[in-house]
């Protein structure tokens, strides 16, 4: 069965991106209209993954497969399986709201802006799809590049210094990576094909080797503490969209790494280092929390609030069981709206009053109660409370840490304590409160495009926490043989 | 009937939904119509869900499926017994009560349909959280109303000290939710389940299990992070420390949250965990210590507030203290039947003092008050039954709770029950105080509001002052205060006869497990000869003449001798000073746990991510690389001779090399 679904994601946003870069940045509104069409229809050739979707199917499906470089036996191979669908489908939604959040606020280049993240998105629907690992890495340093400009062109005053670091930083972690994917190569006999290497024979030494390899740029990427000091600085400097996408999206890159990758080519290691693995997390959930409770600048918070939410991902993943990794699973998408919804709050904000510090604000809800009513839903969400889809991933954690060790889920869920105070003190100190100066006192509420982003959110965020059901329906199959093939040794 | 059993959550969503996002459209009476209506068709609902369980009936059924994975099934659903039935009476009828009350005490508020939405949103979280049939759905329900108490304490957020409130109030609850959750995290490791009929099915099993990893008893770590919960949400020390300031919210919702419902799902969910906790001394004895702890120690704090409604906040704190020690002592009913009068007189005197503070143009500290009951003759006479009913005295329905509570007590044999009798023994007395001293300080002596504004610069600062006191006679309130206040006292007198089937007959049926060596409740039921004789015998028992000692001190010392109590303050000041610090809990707090915490973050953020990480490895790295850099581009001048000498060195050392090798 051939299907071309998973290229019409990939290549419908990048190719519609060629006509807007041609428009040009002078014709704004045919340039905005014609990008919301193309992230549309990129959205909506989506969804039949979803609803086309056989649960039942262990395997790969909508599978694409051509010779592309044969002298090394490098193929277009394109799949999903249910660990991957749904991150096609969240990144195509992000790109909508994404380019609706860019509308009105980005007034220079915008044509190449909105093709900067049109292309991302293309991009990295290919690293979900891919399933070849030279496919694979051209995506996956492909769409470095269009972020890299994004922070560096429309960011805020600090950008190089922010896009450099944020560059350097994972081009580091994916050099290691390129090593690693050669030497799979060699030893498989000349195949790039992730299927077979999920069949390979390693010793444990090389798999050690290489899964510190696969970490070191799959963890830069999550973030993991301590690789984890970029995001912060990126999120500060990139504009709103681009903040968005990162935490949205970017950071899954490195989680799906782990699952695609570490944990069914390298099974063995997997378990030999998930002690390490697993303190990592936890020390960026803790830490990572007391850190973000102290931040003065929003973005920095809501930058550390993404990594200790990461910090659960990876948890997930390394507890080996089926609640941990769908709970995993489940925390990446909800992170990616609850993250998403945050950063858009911020912008919303900053859009209006130019700053990012708490302390200049201060009774926004005087001002503008309809946004203070969203930014509250997300801030819960960002607390995790239940009905909202902040709660879901991290109690199926937390229930599979306990279930793993009680000490891991007990340290896992002091985030109970500490993600409820470090939003909520900061939506103290923004929202509530009398007008706190001048320039709150002249603040807009938002408009009805605002309006619109966000209450698409609030409705994928209530959705999930109420009804998680159809999320992690799809990923039972494809979860349940993940850990089938982790437990057989490959020694 | 099931959906009779969806109509009755549902119907408060919609108002609250409605009155929240179309408040504009629907106006202020629009919004309270509607509410109501919500609320008033959810009551009517519960009564014949009452009727049906009196019946014999009980339902246990899925709602829908929320998630599956690993072989554990998590579902919404009902389970209606005669357990849930009485929270359902409770809730919705309290729960109209402050609906209508609101439309009097908010008249001019502002937020008027907004306040209406919470307040029914409050109604909808609580009634799933009573209906739930499992863990999970127990959880949602836990975490809402904490939501909406959350919202609702800083309903005026413009308030420093209430938007403080409200951050402390979540934060503490969230602690507790913290022990509730590992507690739901072991059920669902060790019990493959987290619906209750299943969990308690495995009890015996559980109680056998010894914990992998820690060592501990399964089932008493349960039960204590279980019991963790309950007193973040019931508010029990040393988690206490969130509801007096919770009095920052509008009046009607201490009363709704604060007192009748809410920081009651504490004592319900132990209750409702009575299978658990029976299978456990160890938490037993801990959750009895814990109540006697809140019950004597909070009551004491009451006797030196002089907020009005901090005093009733205390006594709240002292009564939820009563339930939980009845927990402990393995008498479930009656402390699901103290939950349910002290619902009914508590929420008396919340509204009362509501109504007091309005009339008083928003003064709630009762130095200013005084004389009042000739002006409000009805807020008298129903703040004064639910005193007394308070203070535990009969016919009123706080003596048949309290009573039956001090005696199951006194009967019970886990470890610390014998401290626990004296402690709830001297709370007694306290509480007898405490509520006549509310009585008399607000309503009887001289008219201390006509000269308030002369020794107003004299007094603390800390309440809103709006400048009107003195200036207008107080009045009675109208009539959708007061009449809620008279519907709402008549319970708080009669409730207590139904001692008989709740506590001794065989109501609770099945809801209630209680183990074979726990006999406290079968005990007393055979020294019980109904209510008469109960009252007839209380009269000589000691709790009697103790709450009569206390509410003749009150008398003696505000009525007889008006002088007195600052002479006793100032020859007792150590105890008034740690009384009126409330033992000094919230400057601990405030200075160990959220300046503890905040100076870790800023240490974990300087030292580690700004020195170590960035400072040492990242840019360390840099610019050793650029040092690098700088050393190897000296070598690179554009000079030719350097390079061509350079060259010639490597030929030669080269060459050398070669030669030397053959």
């Amino acid at each position: 069965m051939n299907s071309y679904l998973l290229s019409l994601a990939i290549w419908v946003p990048i190719l519609g991106a060629l006509p807007i870069l041609a428009l040009g940045s002078e014709r704004r509104d045919a340039v905005r209209w014609l990008s919301l069409a193309v992230a549309v229809a990129g959205f909506l050739v989506t969804l039949p993954l979803y609803t086309g979707f056989d649960r039942a199917y262990v395997g790969m499906q909508f599978v694409e497969l051509a010779p592309w470089i044969p002298r090394f036996n490098v193929q277009y191979f394109l799949g999903v399986d249910g660990i991957s669908v749904l991150f096609i489908l969240l990144n195509a939604f992000v790109t909508v709201l994404v380019v609706l959040a860019g509308w009105q606020v980005i007034e220079e280049k915008i044509a190449q802006y909105m093709a900067a993240f049109l292309i991302m998105s293309g991009l990295m629907n290919g690293i979900f799809a891919a399933l070849d690992a030279v496919l694979f890495y051209v995506f996956f340093e492909a769409s470095l590049i269009p972020m890299y400009i994004i922070i560096g062109v429309w960011g805020g005053p600090n950008r190089v210094y922010a896009a450099f670091k944020f560059f350097l930083y994972t081009l580091l972690g994916s050099l290691l990576m390129l090593v690693s994917l050669l030497y799979l190569f060699l030893e498989s006999g000349g195949s790039f094909n992730l299927l077979e290497w999920h069949q390979l024979r390693l010793a444990m030494q090389p798999q050690v080797i290489v899964f510190v390899a696969f970490m070191v740029a799959f963890a830069v990427k999550v973030p993991m503490w301590p690789v984890h000091t970029w995001l912060p600085d990126a999120h500060v400097e990139a504009p709103t969209g681009g903040s968005v996408v990162l935490a949205a999206i970017m950071l899954k890159l490195g989680a799906y790494g782990f699952v695609r990758f570490s944990l069914p080519i390298l099974p063995d290691a997997s378990h030999y280092l998930a002690p390490m693995m697993i303190a990592l997390s936890l020390i960026a959930v803790v830490y990572i929390g007391f850190v973000a409770l102290v931040q003065a600048d929003m973005k920095k918070l809501i930058a550390y609030s993404s990594i200790s939410h990461m910090g659960f991902v990876t948890l997930g993943f390394f507890i080996f069981n089926q609640l941990g990794v769908e709970g995993a699973l489940v925390q990446m998408i909800s992170h990616g709206f609850v993250s998403a919804a945050m950063f858009l709050c911020v912008g919303v904000m900053y859009d209006r009053m130019h700053s990012r510090q708490i302390a200049d604000y201060g009774g926004v809800v005087n001002r503008m109660p309809k946004f203070a009513a969203f930014f509250m839903l997300f801030a819960m969400a960002n607390s995790g409370l239940p009905a909202t889809s902040g709660f879901v991933g991290e109690f199926m954690v937390i229930l599979g840490a306990i279930k793993f060790n009680f000490w891991v889920g007990f340290a896992a869920a002091t985030t109970l304590i500490l993600g409820a105070a470090y939003t909520l003190w900061m939506y103290k100190r923004v929202v509530f409160g009398d007008v706190g100066n001048s320039h709150v006192a002249e603040l807009e509420d938002i408009g009805a495009r605002e309006f619109l982003v966000l209450a698409l959110l609030a409705a994928a965020v209530l959705a999930m926490g109420i009804y998680p059901f159809p999320f992690t329906d799809i990923m039972h199959a494809s979860v349940d043989n993940l850990l089938k093939h982790v437990a057989v040794s490959k020694l | 009937m099931k959906t009779l059993y969806l109509i009755i959550p549902c119907a408060p969503l919609v108002g609250a939904i409605l009155a929240g996002l179309m408040g504009r459209a629907i106006g202020r009476a629009g919004a309270h119509w509607i509410t109501i209506l919500g609320v008033a068709i959810s009551f009517v609902c519960s009564v014949l869900v009452m009727q049906d369980v009196l019946a014999g009936n009980t339902f246990n059924g899925t709602l829908y499926t929320w998630m599956e994975v690993g072989g554990l099934k998590l579902e919404l659903g009902f389970l209606i017994d005669r357990l849930t039935a009485v929270m359902l009476i409770v809730v919705t009828f309290v729960s109209l009560m402050v609906h209508i009350y609101t439309i009097g005490y908010m008249a001019e508020d502002p937020g008027y349909q907004r306040f209406f939405s919470y307040i029914s949103l409050f109604t909808f979280s609580m009634l799933m959280l009573v209906m739930s049939n499992n863990f999970l759905q127990l959880f949602f329900g836990w975490e809402a109303v904490g939501l909406v108490s959350y919202l609702l304490i800083g309903f005026w957020y413009t308030r420093p000290t209430a938007i403080y409130a409200n951050l402390k109030a979540f934060l503490v609850n969230r602690v507790g939710d913290f022990g509730f959750l590992m507690g739901i995290g072991l059920i669902a490791a060790y019990a493959g389940s987290l619906d209750y009929a299943t969990v308690f099915a495995k009890g015996k099993e559980l109680a056998t299990i010894t914990e992998v990893v820690t060592g501990w008893p399964l089932i008493t770590a349960i039960c204590i992070g279980l019991f963790i919960g309950a007193m973040g949400k019931s508010a029990q020390f040393p988690l206490h420390v969130w509801l007096p300031d919770s009095m920052e919210g509008p009046t009607p919702i201490s009363a709704l949250i604060h007192a009748a419902t809410m920081v009651t799902a504490g004592i319900f969910m132990v209750s409702r965990m009575s299978p658990l906790f029976e299978l456990s001394d160890a938490a037993l004895s801990f959750v009895i210590v814990i109540g006697a702890i809140t019950a004597l120690f909070m009551a004491l704090i009451a006797i030196v507030q002089t907020d009005i409604k901090r005093v009733v906040a205390y006594s709240t704190l002292s009564q939820l203290g009563y339930m939980t020690a009845a927990l402990g002592a393995s008498a479930y009913s009656a402390a699901i039947f103290h939950l349910m009068t002290h619902a009914f007189f508590k929420a008396v005197l919340f509204l009362g003092a509501g109504s007091v503070i309005i009339a008083m143009h928003h003064e709630q500290d009762m130095r200013r008050m005084g004389g009042l009951r000739k002006y409000m003759p009805i807020t008298y006479a129903t703040v004064l039954i639910g005193a007394i009913a308070n203070a535990g005295l009969p016919p009123f329905a706080g003596f048949f709770s309290k009573d039956s509570i001090i005696e199951a007590v006194q009967l019970a044999h886990v470890p610390g029950a014998t401290f626990a009798y004296l402690a709830l023994l001297a709370g007694v007395f306290v509480g007898g105080f405490y509520s006549f001293r509310l009585v008399f300080f607000a309503f009887h002596g001289k008219e201390r509001f006509r000269d308030a504004k002369h020794d107003d610069h004299g007094h603390d600062a800390d309440h809103d002052d709006h400048g009107h006191h003195g200036s207008v006679e107080p009045h009675e309130s109208p009539w959708v205060v007061t009449l809620p206040l008279i519907l709402l006292a008549i319970p708080a007198i009669a409730s207590g006869w139904l001692i008989g089937p709740m506590l001794f007959g065989d109501y609770f049926g099945g809801a209630i497990v209680i183990g074979d060596n726990h006999h406290a409740v079968a005990h007393m039921k055979e020294h019980f000869h109904g209510v008469i004789p109960m009252i007839l015998h209380g009269l000589t028992s000691v709790p009697f003449w103790l709450a009569i000692a206390g509410a003749s001190t009150a008398w003696f010392l505000y009525i007889r001798r008006p002088d007195l109590p600052a002479v006793i303050k100032q020859r007792f000041a150590p105890f008034a000073w740690a009384l009126e610090k409330k033992y000094g809990f919230d400057d601990f707090n405030d200075w160990f746990f959220a300046g503890g915490a905040r100076g870790l973050g800023r240490g974990l953020w300087k030292a580690g991510d700004q020195v170590l990480i960035d400072g040492l490895a990242v840019n360390g790295s840099a610019s050793l690389i650029g040092r690098f850099a700088g050393v190897v581009r000296r070598l690179q001048t554009g000079h030719l001779y350097q390079y061509a000498f350079s060259m010639l060195l490597g030929v030669f050392v080269l060459l050398t090399l070669w030669l030397g090798r053959s």
